[in-house]
């Protein structure tokens, strides 16, 4: 077996040094009838790099990727270009095969790298401080609200009809076990600002989304300040993390917690996962935080250097008493964010974000002009929903034979019938104009 | 002859107080310095070639950013030499022995690496139609079945995103399970064990019960006095969370009684895996009365760390609480894999959803390759030799150190700091193992135990290497126990001395700022 | 004007209806070096036992619990910035919050400077 070094020899010799007769020996304070006498059953015996590979391999050539033709789907996941570079930096061994760095005097290359992050992503929300990043931007998302509850003391959060779906669920779901209460708006394309009338003086935080799910961007001004109002706290979410290079971002706003997905940089899309949640707020909240800090500090020599610090918001000191569970960043993620981010710049992000926009406008005006779609989504970045008389799902069957991947159904998101012949689309740096040529084309037969 | 004059002198001289200057560039040989992006990059840099944007009319509706990011940009070349020079300055466990006990620091297979990045993985949407990705459908449902058959239990949930989400799974479903009982406003209580890891009680109190702490036994076990006696009031108990083998290295002896005592009171058992790797393949959790168990990925089944993330936290379910799992979840139908997305029908008493999307696919397809080429037999080879590695190492140190505990261990190895001088803490023992070259143990975990230090050293270190660190560690635990001074200043050998975490947290600085312009005028 | 003690290592310093509280000279030694600290916010109260304030060190966070009950007057602003001043001066300018003494004899109770001392000796 490849992976393991150990010799028969070896495996006597140490038994010998430790006094035991078999391996079994380690074994004994095993219930006896859970001990298994041979390999466990109904599972194949091991195999080499090939056999292995074709099979895996095998499963993957059954999927049809984003790059194989005409790709429209977003809702919070979005096919973007990563450089080779980024890819290389992080299958180096030392940031893929290290851990968490406990032991900051030899783990100075992810330190720094998390500090570095930190600091643009906070730049990008326009945010004072961020995290070193949380699993996804749903899960800080929900985390969000819970940090919203502890700072304010109270328990209601309101959620926007354009918070995307599984964001909405995984802040229901983690919420409700601690018995916050949940107000859900309807789902809308354009109505971020109804939130406006939903704060009272119970409410913790009022959680809205730019772009949102069905791409409408919105200046959240008026909310922040409804929310300030009554002395709650105002939640801004994105998804689509490109989007801040060009779209007023949460803090521009006056929100005091900004989260969102970050997977656009530097991270492919895996069909939803590792991906990189972002997570910012204000000064003032910092010591609510969940998830990792790190920061600046000197060693006994004077040199400056990072660590992992206000540790003690976190379950390895505060078990019961923690801000959250978590004990993982997306670590390789958000240096794959990083080191992407790096390679931008304020220039090259400025210019992806004008390249994702003209795209979306590009796929608009051509779709538009089609006899019987109409565009629904006002304002926009890189992604829209637009409406015609058929059902939207039939609708993306026959775009589908004609090799165009047209979006999501709206309904798979918000289950009803409200939304049955409503179809989500996005476009990217990626999309060429054949793309949409072709999804224009293909549609104008269908509707 | 003919002579050639070109030849230099090849033996090294010798000099007087050859000790070298300090560099003018910061650097010392193979140690580059290496400063922040902000201080080395401009906005005006980039390191991607981007076609410029055609002008157009914009649809922004107004909704545009006021001021500009300010984010430097580097070349290519400079944007690889960056993060490589700062790579030089991790430890890393293709480097060598990263003893982090309870981590799970065991060599990553570079085939995972490469199987997850086949485009029919890395480049498919989560929100494709089904008919699309049947094949990344297909491959969770592979890697569930491998799952549930080597835990022996009956439903897996695959979404949470790493161990503590795993915890968490288990805990929602366990108070969903409550709820469809009718118990849920009683039932507030869980057991947890001094030793436990700190995600569980604060998974606990996530979920909105309260925890009751366990008291250890003299041999590192559950205390069953202490458990029978927190029993005698059942009416108000949830559940137990439980790590076996636990976080002192060590199997629960009693865990089938424990098992049945807490099912008797009316509660649930989960059990924290993040030791799954001592067992895989000799012992199936599910033959020990365990209702849930999240499996981290990435310990047993080799995921990489990534300096922290991510992980992946699948979490196994027994029967009663198999109907509570979160959505989404797979099913296989007569024409193929299906995905179940939202609360009804046959997720009507789901208790909810976890995160976006489908949980962590490319963790999921690495794992699988992992089990794959090991197959069953591999796995229970990968357990064995784990624990014998942890034996081995205990058995080497044993007579140096002071072990936790007495009799064998599981995967890792345990003692604690009776063995060290006065004034010399575990933390220096820490600091001089990484001037020996080696990535230290784990330290002042598990709290049960005093100046804790957990060695685990997988099944992937071999004899001689494992012989070359545990001669490190005695030498470094001799003179601990000598008391000898030089221990409170490591690690000299280092790309950094012992850094001050005191100033860190008085005064917070989370992200880089510019220079004051009189930092700059003073320069 | 006595201190007097817990056995949660509080100092409680009474001068008239206003008490002085702060966490134990032996108590800060023992957390090693104080990196932050929340005190109570004015008009808050407490019962005795309750938690009242949190100190916290790099790897430990502790709460500190209400020697007896009543009514914040003042929280000491100044740790915010200056958390060190505990380790510095616990019993003096590391003082935490004032109280107003919701029942005197609550104070019975505690130990003086000699019954807490030896408390400590263990």
């Amino acid at each position: 077996m490849r992976y393991l070094p150990l010799t028969a020899e070896d495996r006597k010799a140490m038994l010998a040094r430790i006094g035991a007769a078999s391996i079994d020996d380690f074994y004994t304070d095993v219930p006896e009838q859970a001990r298994l006498d041979g390999p466990i059953h109904d599972l194949p015996m091991y195999q080499g790099e090939l056999a292995v590979e074709r099979h895996v391999a095998g499963l993957a050539a059954k999927n049809r990727t984003a790059s194989e033709g005409p790709f429209f789907v977003g809702c919070g996941a979005y096919k973007h270009h990563v450089p080779a570079t980024v890819d290389h930096i992080i299958q180096r061994s030392e940031f893929l095969t290290t851990y968490t760095p406990y032991q900051p005097e030899i783990a100075q290359g992810t330190l720094q790298t998390l500090f570095e992050f930190q600091t643009q992503v906070a730049a990008l929300t326009a945010m004072d401080v961020a995290n070193a990043s949380m699993y996804d931007g749903s899960t800080a998302c929900a985390e969000a609200a819970l940090m919203a509850c502890r700072a304010t003391r109270r328990k209601k959060v309101v959620l926007s009809g354009g918070l995307h779906p599984h964001y909405a669920a995984a802040t229901r779901t983690l919420c409700e076990a601690q018995g916050i209460e949940i107000v859900q708006l309807p789902a809308a394309v354009d109505g971020e600002l109804e939130l406006v009338k939903s704060v009272d003086e119970e409410t913790a935080c009022i959680i809205g989304q730019s772009p949102n799910v069905f791409g409408t961007i919105t200046d959240m001004t008026p909310v922040a300040e409804a929310a300030h109002a009554e002395k709650a706290l105002f939640v801004s979410v994105f998804t689509e993390a490109i989007s801040l290079g060009l779209v007023t971002p949460p803090g521009e706003m006056g929100a005091d917690i900004a989260v969102g997905e970050g997977q656009s940089i530097g991270n492919p899309l895996t069909f939803g996962g590792p991906y990189v949640g972002l997570f910012a707020c204000t000064q003032k909240l910092v010591r609510q935080m969940p998830g990792r800090l790190c920061g600046e500090t000197e060693d006994a020599d004077g040199k400056r250097g990072f660590v992992l610090t206000l540790s003690t918001r976190e379950q390895h000191i505060r078990r019961d008493k923690a801000t959250s569970n978590i004990c993982t960043n997306a670590g390789l993620c958000a240096l794959a964010f990083t080191a992407h981010m790096t390679l931008l710049g304020d220039k090259g992000l400025s210019q992806l974000a004008a390249l994702n926009h003209e795209a979306a406008c590009d796929l608009a005006n051509a779709l538009e002009a089609i006899d019987g779609v109409e565009l629904l989504t006002p304002r926009f970045f890189n992604e829209f929903a637009f409406r015609t008389s058929m059902n939207a799902e039939a609708v993306l069957a026959m775009l589908d034979e004609k090799g165009v991947v047209g979006g999501v159904r709206a309904s798979r998101l918000m289950p009803g019938d409200r939304f049955d012949d409503v179809i989500i689309c996005a476009a990217t740096e990626c999309t060429t104009t054949e793309d949409i040529d072709a999804y224009a084309d293909a549609l104008k037969e269908i509707v | 002859m003919t002579m050639n004059t070109q030849g230099r002198p090849t033996t090294p001289s010798i000099v007087a107080n050859g000790s070298g200057s300090d560099s003018v560039s910061g650097s010392k040989g193979l140690s580059q310095r290496e400063d922040l992006i902000f201080e080395i990059g401009t906005p005006d840099t980039t390191g991607v070639d981007l076609p410029a944007p055609k002008g157009c009319k914009d649809r922004l509706g107004g909704v545009a950013r006021k001021d500009a990011t300010g984010l430097p940009g580097l070349s290519e070349p400079e944007t690889v030499r960056h993060y490589v020079r700062l790579s030089q300055k991790n430890y890393a466990i293709d480097l060598g022995v990263f003893s982090l006990g309870s981590c799970t620091m065991k060599h990553n297979p570079r085939l995972n690496e490469k199987l997850a990045r086949l485009p029919g993985f890395a480049d498919v949407h989560p929100l494709q139609p089904q008919y699309e990705i049947q094949g990344a459908l297909e491959l969770i449902d592979q890697l569930a079945t491998w799952l549930k058959t080597l835990t022996g239990m009956p439903a897996v949930a695959m979404s949470p995103k790493a161990g503590a989400h795993g915890e968490l799974c288990g805990m929602l479903a366990i108070r969903q399970a409550l709820i469809a009982r009718g118990e849920a406003g009683t039932r507030k209580r869980v057991l947890v064990p001094a030793s436990a890891h700190g995600t569980n009680p604060a998974t606990a109190i996530q979920c909105g019960f309260e925890v009751d702490e366990i008291k250890a036994n003299e041999r590192g076990r559950v205390d069953m006095e202490d458990f029978r006696a927190k029993l005698e009031d059942t009416s108000d108990i949830a559940g137990i969370m439980l790590t076996n083998p636990n976080t002192c290295g060590l199997f629960e002896t009693d865990i089938r009684e424990i098992a049945d005592l807490i099912h008797e009171a009316g509660g649930y058992f989960y059990c924290d895996g993040a030791n799954f790797n001592a067992i895989v393949g000799r012992v199936r959790p599910g033959d020990l009365g365990i209702d849930a168990m999240h499996i981290n990925l990435h310990k047993t089944f080799s995921t990489p760390h990534g300096g922290g993330g991510p992980g992946s936290g699948p979490t196994v379910l027994s029967e009663a609480l198999a109907p509570f799992a979160p959505v989404p979840f797979i099913v296989r139908g007569e024409d193929g894999y299906r995905l179940v997305e939202d609360m009804e029908g046959e997720a009507s008493d789901s208790f909810g959803r976890m995160c976006a999307f489908h949980g962590q696919m490319g963790m999921f397809v690495r794992a699988l390759t992992y089990m794959l080429s090991h197959g069953a037999d591999g796995l229970k080879q990968v357990a064995e030799d784990a624990v014998l590695n942890a034996n081995y190492v205990q058995a080497r140190l044993k007579d140096t150190m002071t072990p936790a505990f007495d009799g064998y261990c599981m995967h890792e190895a345990l003692f604690s700091d009776e063995f060290t001088a006065d004034g010399i803490e575990t933390i220096d023992i820490a600091k001089a193992l990484i001037d020996e070259g080696y990535h230290p143990m784990t330290m002042y975990f598990p709290l049960v135990v005093h100046g804790a230090m957990l060695i685990e050293p997988t099944e992937t270190e071999s004899k001689a290497e494992l012989d070359r660190f545990c001669e490190s560690v005695i030498a470094v635990a001799n003179r601990a126990a000598a008391g000898e001074d030089s221990l409170k200043g490591a690690p000299y050998h280092a790309p950094m001395r012992r850094l001050d975490e005191t100033q860190a947290a008085r005064k917070p600085r989370l992200k880089w700022t510019p220079p004051s312009p009189e930092a700059i005028a003073a320069e | 004007m006595t201190m007097k003690f817990t056995e949660d290592h509080e100092w409680i310093r009474v001068d008239g209806d206003v008490a002085t509280v702060g966490i134990t000279k032996y108590a800060a030694e023992q957390l090693g070096d104080v990196v932050f600290v929340e005190v109570p916010e004015v008009g808050a109260s407490f019962s005795k036992g309750d938690d009242m304030a949190v100190v916290e060190s790099v790897k430990a966070a502790s709460d500190v619990y209400a020697p007896v009950g009543g009514e914040v007057t003042e929280g000491n602003a100044a740790l915010a910035d200056a958390p060190e001043t505990v380790n510095e001066d616990p019993e003096g300018a590391g003082w935490f919050a004032k109280l107003k003494l919701s029942d005197k004899s609550e104070l019975d109770g505690l130990m003086d400077a000699d019954a807490y001392a030896k408390f400590c000796e263990g």
